[in-house]
């Protein structure tokens, strides 16, 4: 028996507002229409809010003279003359500094600690994860407090500084050590630096084309070592030593001369370091575990030891996994280093938005400039890690 | 020819023994707490080097934590002459007299004496609440979650604020501090971020061009800037952004700042849970003439939370420790109050503050630690399906 469906009959009438894509514009044209009223009503209030407090508007604010000090500047910053855009700089300097010598710290002692964890030795394996353990579950903000309230500002004062052979002082006004003073002709010791470089880089690339055609294998780590520190090491000899320190020197009131490391500095790169060593940690581990044990059996099987087979099967294999997240660590260590302003370390958001937002009172456009700071550190490092990711996914079919 | 038993009997091979030989026990340097120490401590000059000076830094570190926290601290005492060393003369550890006196502040804040019960209470509701929710045998668990996520924010916030009506008097947020504002600004960021973080994470694999678009703005750029930064711009832009008669008070915004950064980043990891279903679960659904909300009540985030779990909790302990970051932006939160009262003149000696770090340490580990047990708890237990 068959059915008779019943042929040219009307498609099955539906109710305009029944139809899926009438639905779908009506729901966009009222999400938009909800958020373009937010944003109105917000900067309607926003201008008279402002306009009530007397506050001016606009970017003009950037070439005017600041009018306060900054504890630690790596270009020049005066108070009488420098404006708030100068601060500006100086203030992303300073972050841009903490956070670049705590991603290297965080690096080296991140896979330490991770491939420790990994270690047959017991004691070692149970220190490296009762390290990971203490410090992950402990927020930054107390250990940045720890370090520096506890810690640096509890050494000795400036009378009783410890000494350390070598001209270094340390006390609860920071660290001092040695300026190093370049004399005539250091110029070509950077000339050598660079060549160096570069000639490692040449030399690595043609290495590796030979290793493609032929097989054979080049000793790239140690030309590469001669021609990055020894050939700069040479021409230093050749030119004469141009080059002389310059010592701190313990005054009446005060310690002269020298670099100074100050004690926020210090904390902030401490506390940084080593909590993000113990993410990095865990990114290490999870990477290493992840190349599966038949790569390392199977290398041993082709007659590789120990060495080369972790140098040339697992890490490879274990970069892969781990770049990516170690990337987002060191997004992660950037924006943290903003805690920076609890400690008073001048960083971005303690010299902009603060100092400079509580002198001008204009916070839309002192927030906006810091959140695109970082937004733009954000957005061009997951740029660049797509771009990794695409060239060094595994091929499937 | 063809050999007889007699045969072999006769040319037996006499020196060849007829029973194997009872097995030897393995060289004592191999087995029990021998072996144990030359596998796992011993193996090699390199590895030997390594537990030497790994046991070294052990029994130089461990008995001086033992003996600052426990048999050199003071115990007892009314102030700072208590644990200061010129006038002990003796060696002082942790100072835990100014624990015991800063107790209350540090739960409370400066909450009003005589309402303290109010935050007993809400304490005490919220521990039911997270029991049951937590505890997979606990009884009718979707009640637990209607409390946790209805029930519970609409009366804490009664009791909390208070209610005249009912005769409870008002508290200003401004006086609350401690522990409470921690666990209340922790809760706010844990109820809002996860309603909020499904919706976005639904927008952002929504087929509707706005909505996607709006979704991907707002996590993206969320989590491209740091908290402190969201905390500055909620403290410092909201009130501008609202009439002047309805500004939100310091505390408010500071919620509206943990709850919108907590949704971005709880967004991203629904995200991945959906991602993680198969497309037949949505094309099955709705092949049985389920409608879109029906399809992702019923269907989709079951499967997906229940994959998401873990990682929703480690979301949690991040946004935990980033409950600390509120103590920039002027709020007396758990950090803050050991701060000001470590700075105290009453208990001004050398080991104050560090007293105060190391109670603030035992606090946040002990949750974030119990976090961290409980998800890789419920791990485990969802990798028990996969087992084979």
């Amino acid at each position: 028996m068959s059915i008779d469906l019943p042929t040219g009959s009307p498609p099955v009438r539906v109710a305009f507002y029944n139809d899926p894509k009438v639905r779908s514009i009506a729901y966009q044209v009222a999400l938009c229409a909800v958020i373009g009223f937010l944003v109105y009503a917000a900067a309607r209030n926003a201008i008279a809010n402002l306009e009530r407090a007397h506050i001016a508007s606009g970017f003009g604010f950037w070439n005017t003279t600041a009018g306060f000090d900054i504890s630690q500047a790596l270009i020049q910053f005066d108070s009488q003359t420098s404006s708030y855009g100068r601060a500006f700089w100086v203030g992303l300097l300073n972050t841009l500094l903490v956070a670049s010598i705590g991603i290297v710290i965080a690096t080296i002692l991140g896979f330490i600690i991770g491939i420790a964890r990994l270690s047959k030795n017991w004691l070692v394996a149970k220190v490296a994860a009762g390290y990971v353990e203490t410090i992950r579950n402990i927020p930054l903000l107390l250990q940045l407090l720890f370090w520096y309230n506890a810690v640096l500002k509890a050494l000795p004062e400036f009378r009783e500084s410890f000494v350390i052979p070598g001209g270094i002082y340390l006390n609860n006004r920071g660290l001092f050590i040695p300026q190093p003073i370049f004399k005539d002709g250091f110029g070509w010791v950077l000339i050598a630096l660079a060549a160096g470089v570069i000639g490692a880089i040449a030399f690595y690339v043609w290495a590796r084309k030979r290793q493609e055609q032929t097989g054979q294998q080049a000793p790239v780590f140690s030309v590469g070592l001669a021609l990055v520190i020894g050939l700069p090491l040479v021409v230093l000899a050749l030119a004469g030593f141009p080059l002389a320190f310059e010592f701190p020197a313990a005054g009446r009131f005060n310690i002269n001369g020298g670099i100074e490391i100050l004690p926020e500095f210090a904390a902030l790169l401490f506390g940084l370091s080593i909590y993000t060593a113990a993410f990095i940690a865990e990114v290490v581990r999870a990477g290493i575990l992840a190349v599966s044990r038949g790569q390392t059996e199977a290398a041993y099987s082709l007659g590789l030891r120990a060495r080369p087979t972790l140098r040339l099967i697992v890490v490879p294999q274990a970069m892969r996994v781990i770049i990516p997240p170690l990337t987002s660590q060191y997004l992660n260590l950037t924006k943290n280093s903003t805690l920076a302003v609890a400690i008073g370390y001048p960083d971005l958001v303690q010299v902009f938005t603060g100092t400079v937002l509580n002198q001008t009172g204009q916070a839309v456009e002192v927030v906006a400039i810091t959140m695109a700071v970082y937004l733009t550190i954000s957005l061009a490092t997951s740029l660049l890690m797509n771009i990794y990711n695409s060239r060094i996914a595994l091929v499937e079919r | 020819m063809t050999m007889s038993e007699g045969d072999l009997a006769v040319t037996e091979i006499k020196f060849v023994r007829g029973a194997t030989i009872a097995a030897r026990p393995p060289p004592a340097a191999m087995t029990g707490a021998l072996g144990w120490l030359r596998a796992n401590l011993l193996s090699s000059p390199f590895n030997i080097a390594l537990t030497i000076l790994i046991a070294l830094l052990l029994a130089w570190l461990i008995p001086e934590l033992v003996k600052f926290l426990l048999i050199d601290a003071v115990w007892t005492g009314a102030d700072r002459d208590a644990c200061r060393e010129v006038v002990q003369h003796r060696e002082i550890g942790a100072c835990w007299p100014f624990v015991w006196e800063r107790w209350s502040y540090f739960v409370y804040g400066s909450y009003p004496i005589p309402q303290r019960w109010r935050v007993d209470v809400f304490f005490a509701m919220l521990a039911i609440g997270v029991v049951w929710l937590l505890w997979l045998e606990a009884p009718r668990r979707d009640l637990g979650s209607v409390y946790f996520f209805i029930v519970l924010p609409i009366t804490s916030f009664i009791l909390l604020t208070g209610w005249s009506a009912i005769g409870l008097p008002p508290v200003d947020t401004a006086l609350w501090g401690g522990i409470l504002v921690t666990i209340v600004v922790a809760s706010v960021g844990i109820v809002c971020s996860l309603p909020i973080g499904i919706l976005l994470a639904l927008g952002r694999r929504s087929r509707m061009p706005a909505v996607r678009l709006f979704s991907v703005v707002f996590i993206e750029f969320v989590r491209g800037v740091p908290l402190v930064t969201v905390l500055f711009m909620a403290s410092v832009m909201l009130p501008l952004f609202v009439p002047e008669e309805y500004s939100p008070d310091k505390l408010v915004r500071a919620l509206v700042g943990i709850a919108l950064f907590a949704s971005a980043y709880m967004a991203e990891v629904v995200r991945a849970g959906l991602q993680a279903i198969p497309k037949g679960q949505f094309e099955g659904a709705m092949a049985v003439g389920l409608g879109y909300w029906q399809m992702i009540r019923l269907i989709i985030l079951p499967q997906a939370l229940k994959i998401t779990i873990p990682n929703i909790v480690n979301t949690y302990i991040g946004l935990f420790k980033d409950t600390t970051l509120v103590f920039i932006v002027g709020i007396f939160d758990f950090l803050r109050t050991v701060e000001v009262a470590r700075i105290d003149p009453k208990w001004a000696a050398p080991v104050t503050s560090t007293t105060g770090y190391a109670v603030a340490a035992i606090f946040y580990w002990i949750f974030c630690y119990a976090m961290s047990r409980y998800a890789r708890a419920m791990e485990a237990r969802l990798a028990q399906g996969d087992k084979r």
